[in-house]
C-alpha cells in the first residue's frame, strides 16, 4: 500500500517535469529575445551570425534541439551555459547551497516568529494587546518581501549600519570551504567566527523573506487555535487548573498546526520564489540571483535547468508537506 | 546543575550579537589596502574573447583590470601602447606589423611571447570559436615572427582593425596556459598579464583581485580589489552611503546629487562613450522625409536633460559624441516646432490631424529611458505626431532589430568606446548591419566606399559628409550622450573615463 502510495507520487513528480521541461523550452523559443542578437556585433553578417547560432547548437530545427537537450537532461548533462562557459549542473550545485540554506532560515525564522506572535494572540484575545499584534500582522502581511529588504537596507545598512548589506561572506574569509554549505559547514567545524559573518550577511534577507511567511502562520494559526481553545478537551484542562500559557501550548497547539503547517508547506514555495528579488537586492549569490541574470541575457540551457530546479524543489517540497501533515493527522494516514 | 539567570542570558545574547555585527563595522573601517567597489554588473565569465560577456561594455573594467588588451587606452580614448608598442601597415595595405612588448609575464610568472598573441588573434577569429566579432579578427592571417615583431597578411583592409584591439574582444590570452588547462579549467583559474590577478571569485557576490607584483605598468595603487556585484542601484546608493564600499558608479541622479557633497563622500559626472538615439526603420509614414524631419525638429534634448536627467547628459544631433573621430559640431539639427509643424503640414498633417505611429523603449534599461519617451512623445503631440508607445525588454529589441522588425521609432542606446565613425554611424546606419535601422540604397552607396578606405583623413571626412547627409535626411533621431555618474570616498582620486570602464588603476589615494 505504501510503496504504492510512493510509486504513485515519483510518477506524478516526472511527469510534472517533464510537462515543465516541455513548456519552457517551447516558451523560450517563442517568446522574444534571441542568445545569438543579445552578443552579435553590429558589424556581423549572416554568415558571422549563423556561426554563432551553430556554436551554441541554436541552428538546429526546434524538435531536434529538444530532443538533444532532453537527452542530455536524462543523463544528467543539462548543457553548458552561455554565458558562464560552465555545465550548468555545475552552476546549480554551486548556487543551490547558497539558496538552500537561506530558504531553511528564512523558514525557521517565519515560523518561529509566526508561531511565538500567533501564541501571544491567543494569550492576549479580546485585549488591547490582540488589536495591536493583529494590526502589525496587518502590515506584515500587507508589505511584499522585496519591499521589506529595501526598507531593512535602509534601516540596518545606512541609518544604522550594523549589518552588511551585500554578498554571503565577507570576501576575506571565504576559504577553506569544502563543500558550498558555508553556514552548515562553518558551524559544523566549529568555525564559529565566520558562522557568525556569515548569519549577519543572512540577516536582512532572511527576514525580507520570513515576515511575509511569518504574517501567514501568524494569522492562520491564531485562528486554529482561536477554534482550538473553545472546545470541550481544553475546558476540562482549564478546569483541571492548567495555566492558561499550558492550554495553548500543550492542549490547543498540536491540534491546531495541522492545516497551518500544510499552508505553509505551500507558502515555502512562494518563500523560495521571493528569493529571485531579494538575492538581487543584497547581492546574494544564490538561484534566485542566477536566475535573473539569465533572463536577461538569454541563457537559454541555464534557464531551462533553472526551472527544472525550481520545478523539482516544489514537488520535493509538496510531498514533504503531505507527508508531514500525514504524520501529524492519523486520520490522513489511513485514509 | 548549570542554572542561567536571567542576567546571564542577555549578556550572553548581547555578546552573541556583538559578535555578528561587530566585525563587519571594523572590517568596513580597515581597509586601508583594500578597494571595494560596489560594481553595477555581475561577472558572468573570465574569457574575455569569447560569449556575450566579452562584448558587454560594462565588463570591460574587470577584464581590463585582470588582462591586457593589444593596444591600450587612454581615459579620454586616445590610443597608447599595450601589449603591442607599436603597430601600422605596409605602404600598401597588404600586410600588418605589431611589436610585441618585452619583459612581461604572466600570473603564473611565465614569460609573455609574441606567440600568445599570434594565437590570441587566430583564436578570436575562428568562425567557430564563439567570438562576436569573429570576422575583425579574421582579417589578418599568415603570421610571421622576428623577434619581437609579428607581420600578418591583410586578407581583407580594415582601417579599424588595430582601434578593435582596444576595444571589445580585443584581449591577449595566455596560449601555453590555456591549453593545458583547457576553457573550463581557465575559467576556473584565469590569469592575465593585467594589473591585478584574480585571488577569489564567487559570481554574483565578489571578486578579490590582488596586485601583480610584476606588472609592466608600474605596481597598482591597491594591494586588494574587490568588485561587489550589486546589480541594485538602491542596495548601490546603500554601499556608498554605509562606507561599505570605498566606490561606485551608475546610481541615480537625484541619489548622485543628494550624495556627492556628503561629508566624507565625493562624487563626479562625466559624458561617456554612450548615447541614447531613437532608430527609424523605413516603411509608411516613415518613408516620408517631413515627418522624420519633424520628429527631429519637435525634440528639446536641452529640456529633457535640464529636467528629467538634471543637467547630466550632452544633447547631440549626430550619432556622434564630440569625443569621436568624426564629430562635427557644425551639423545641427536645431529645436524648431514652428518647423516642425510646418513640415508636417506640407504632407498634410497637423495636431487635429496627426500623424500616427508606434515608438518602442525600453523601461528602466537606462536612466529615465520611458520617462525621455514620454517627453518626445508630449512634444511630438504638440505638433501633429501622434506616438503610441511600447515597452519591450532589451532581448526584444535585439532580435526585432536583427529582423528589421522594429517599430517605425525606437528609443535604444548606442556604445562606442573606440570612438571611430564605423562603429557608431556605420553600424547603425548601414543596412547590412544586422543592427541598423534605416535601410536605403541611398544611404548605403556613401557609406559603402569608407570601410575600405584606405586615406584615414578622406576616410574620416567621408563619415562626417555621412553624418550630415543623415540629419538632413532626418534617418535616425539622436539624442543625448549619457553622463556616468561615479560617487566615492573624500580620501580617494577617481580620474572618470569616457569609455565608461571604471578601472581600480584610475583610482588612487588622494
Amino acid at each position: 500500500m505504501l510503496f504504492a502510495v510512493v510509486a504513485n507520487r515519483i510518477a506524478m513528480a516526472l511527469l510534472t517535469l517533464a510537462g515543465v521541461a516541455v513548456v519552457v523550452f517551447v516558451l523560450l523559443r517563442v517568446v522574444p529575445g534571441d542568445p545569438v542578437a543579445m552578443m552579435i556585433s553590429p558589424g556581423a553578417g549572416p554568415a558571422d551570425i549563423a556561426a554563432l547560432k551553430a556554436h551554441y547548437g541554436l541552428d538546429a530545427p526546434v524538435l531536434m534541439q529538444f530532443w538533444i537537450w532532453i537527452k542530455g537532461v536524462v543523463t544528467g548533462d543539462f548543457g553548458t551555459s552561455i554565458t558562464l562557459h560552465l555545465y550548468v549542473t555545475e552552476v546549480l550545485a554551486s548556487r543551490l547551497p547558497a539558496t538552500i540554506e537561506l530558504a531553511i532560515l528564512a523558514l525557521f525564522v517565519a515560523v518561529l516568529l509566526g508561531g511565538a506572535i500567533a501564541v501571544a494572540g491567543t494569550l492576549m484575545r479580546r485585549t488591547a494587546g490582540e488589536t495591536v499584534i493583529d494590526g502589525l500582522n496587518s502590515i506584515m502581511l500587507a508589505v511584499p518581501d522585496f519591499i521589506w529588504a529595501l526598507a531593512l537596507v535602509l534601516l540596518f545598512a545606512v541609518a544604522i549600519p550594523v549589518l552588511p548589506l551585500t554578498g554571503r561572506i565577507d570576501p576575506e574569509l571565504a576559504e577553506g570551504f569544502a563543500t558550498k554549505f558555508y553556514l552548515a559547514e562553518s558551524v559544523l567545524t566549529g568555525r564559529f567566527a565566520v558562522a557568525g559573518n556569515i548569519i549577519s550577511h543572512m540577516v536582512m534577507p532572511t527576514f525580507a523573506l520570513a515576515l511575509p511567511l511569518a504574517a501567514v502562520i501568524v494569522r492562520l494559526l491564531k485562528q486554529s487555535l482561536k477554534e482550538a481553545m473553545v472546545q470541550d478537551y481544553v475546558l476540562l484542562a482549564r478546569i483541571k487548573g492548567f495555566r492558561e500559557l499550558r492550554l495553548v501550548l500543550q492542549e490547543a497547539l498540536r491540534n491546531a498546526v495541522g492545516p497551518t503547517l500544510a499552508l505553509t508547506g505551500v507558502q515555502f514555495t512562494f518563500l523560495i520564489g521571493g528569493t529571485v528579488i531579494v538575492e538581487r537586492i543584497f547581492s546574494y549569490p544564490g538561484i534566485g540571483n542566477l536566475a535573473i541574470d539569465a533572463v536577461i541575457n538569454r541563457d537559454f540551457p541555464l534557464i531551462q535547468g533553472l526551472v527544472l530546479l525550481f520545478g523539482l524543489i516544489f514537488i520535493l517540497i509538496n510531498i514533504g508537506v503531505d507527508f508531514a501533515v500525514a504524520t501529524l493527522n492519523p486520520r490522513l494516514r489511513h485514509a | 546543575m548549570f542554572n542561567v539567570t536571567r542576567r546571564q542570558a542577555f549578556a550572553a545574547s548581547g555578546g552573541l550579537l556583538s559578535t555578528l555585527l561587530l566585525p563587519q563595522r571594523f572590517a568596513s573601517a580597515a581597509v586601508g589596502s583594500t578597494l571595494n567597489i560596489a560594481y553595477n554588473v555581475n561577472l558572468p565569465s573570465f574569457d574575455p574573447d569569447v560569449g556575450p560577456s566579452s562584448v558587454n561594455p560594462t565588463i570591460q573594467a574587470i577584464y581590463r583590470s585582470i588582462f591586457d588588451q593589444y593596444v591600450g587606452q587612454k581615459p579620454n580614448l586616445a590610443f597608447e601602447p599595450g601589449l603591442l608598442t607599436g603597430w601600422g601597415w605596409s605602404e600598401d595595405k597588404s600586410k600588418a606589423w605589431m611589436d610585441v612588448r618585452e619583459n612581461v609575464v604572466w600570473h603564473d610568472g611565465s614569460p609573455f611571447t609574441p606567440e600568445d598573441v599570434v594565437w590570441s588573434i587566430q583564436r578570436e577569429g575562428k568562425s567557430d570559436g564563439g567570438n562576436p566579432v569573429a570576422f575583425i579578427w579574421a582579417g589578418l592571417d599568415n603570421f610571421k615572427i622576428d623577434g619581437k615583431r609579428i607581420t600578418a597578411d591583410v586578407k581583407q583592409y580594415d582601417p579599424v582593425i588595430f582601434k578593435w584591439m582596444a576595444f571589445l574582444t580585443g584581449y591577449v590570452l595566455p596560449k601555453a596556459y590555456y591549453e593545458k588547462v583547457g576553457p573550463e579549467g581557465f575559467e576556473k583559474k584565469p590569469i592575465g598579464t593585467g594589473p591585478y590577478m584574480v585571488d577569489a571569485y564567487e559570481g554574483n557576490a565578489y571578486l578579490r583581485l590582488k596586485a601583480n607584483p610584476k606588472y609592466w605598468g608600474g605596481k597598482p595603487p591597491f594591494e586588494t580589489v574587490v568588485f561587489k556585484f550589486v546589480g541594485d542601484a538602491t542596495s548601490r546608493v546603500a554601499e556608498i552611503e554605509s562606507g561599505s564600499s570605498d566606490v561606485t558608479l551608475e546610481v541615480p541622479y537625484e541619489e548622485f546629487d543628494r550624495l556627492k557633497g556628503k561629508a566624507g563622500l565625493k562624487g563626479v559626472v562625466t559624458p561617456i562613450s554612450d548615447i541614447g538615439m531613437i532608430f527609424i526603420t523605413n516603411g509608411g509614414v516613415m518613408d516620408d522625409k517631413n515627418v522624420r524631419l519633424a520628429m527631429c525638429h519637435a525634440v528639446d534634448k536641452e529640456t529633457i536633460i535640464k529636467r528629467l536627467l538634471r543637467g547630466y547628459g550632452v544633447a547631440i544631433d549626430t550619432l556622434e559624441a564630440p569625443e569621436y573621430a568624426a564629430f562635427d559640431p557644425s551639423i545641427k539639427v536645431p529645436y524648431d516646432p514652428a518647423l516642425a509643424a510646418k513640415l508636417l503640414g506640407a504632407s498634410g498633417f497637423s495636431k487635429e490631424k496627426p500623424v500616427k505611429f508606434t515608438i518602442q523603449t525600453t523601461r528602466g534599461f537606462k536612466p529615465k529611458d520611458y520617462e525621455m519617451i514620454q517627453a518626445i512623445v508630449g512634444m511630438w503631440r504638440n505638433v501633429g505626431i501622434d506616438a503610441n508607445i511600447e515597452t519591450y525588454e532589451i532581448a526584444k529589441h535585439f532580435e526585432l532589430r536583427m529582423s528589421h522588425k522594429l517599430a517605425p521609432a525606437a528609443f535604444y542606446n548606442w556604445g562606442n568606446a573606440i570612438g571611430d565613425p564605423t562603429t557608431s554611424t556605420g553600424f547603425a546606419m548601414f543596412s547590412k548591419s544586422p543592427h541598423s535601422g534605416w535601410h536605403s540604397d541611398d544611404l548605403d552607396a556613401k557609406i559603402g566606399p569608407l570601410w575600405g578606405e584606405k586615406d584615414e583623413k578622406k576616410r574620416i571626412d567621408g563619415w562626417k559628409a555621412v553624418d550630415r547627409y543623415i540629419a538632413e535626411q532626418g534617418y535616425v533621431l539622436p539624442l543625448l550622450q549619457y553622463a556616468q555618474p561615479i560617487l566615492y570616498k573624500s580620501d580617494l582620486k577617481v580620474t572618470p573615463n569616457v569609455s565608461g570602464a571604471l578601472q581600480p588603476t584610475l583610482v588612487s589615494k588622494a
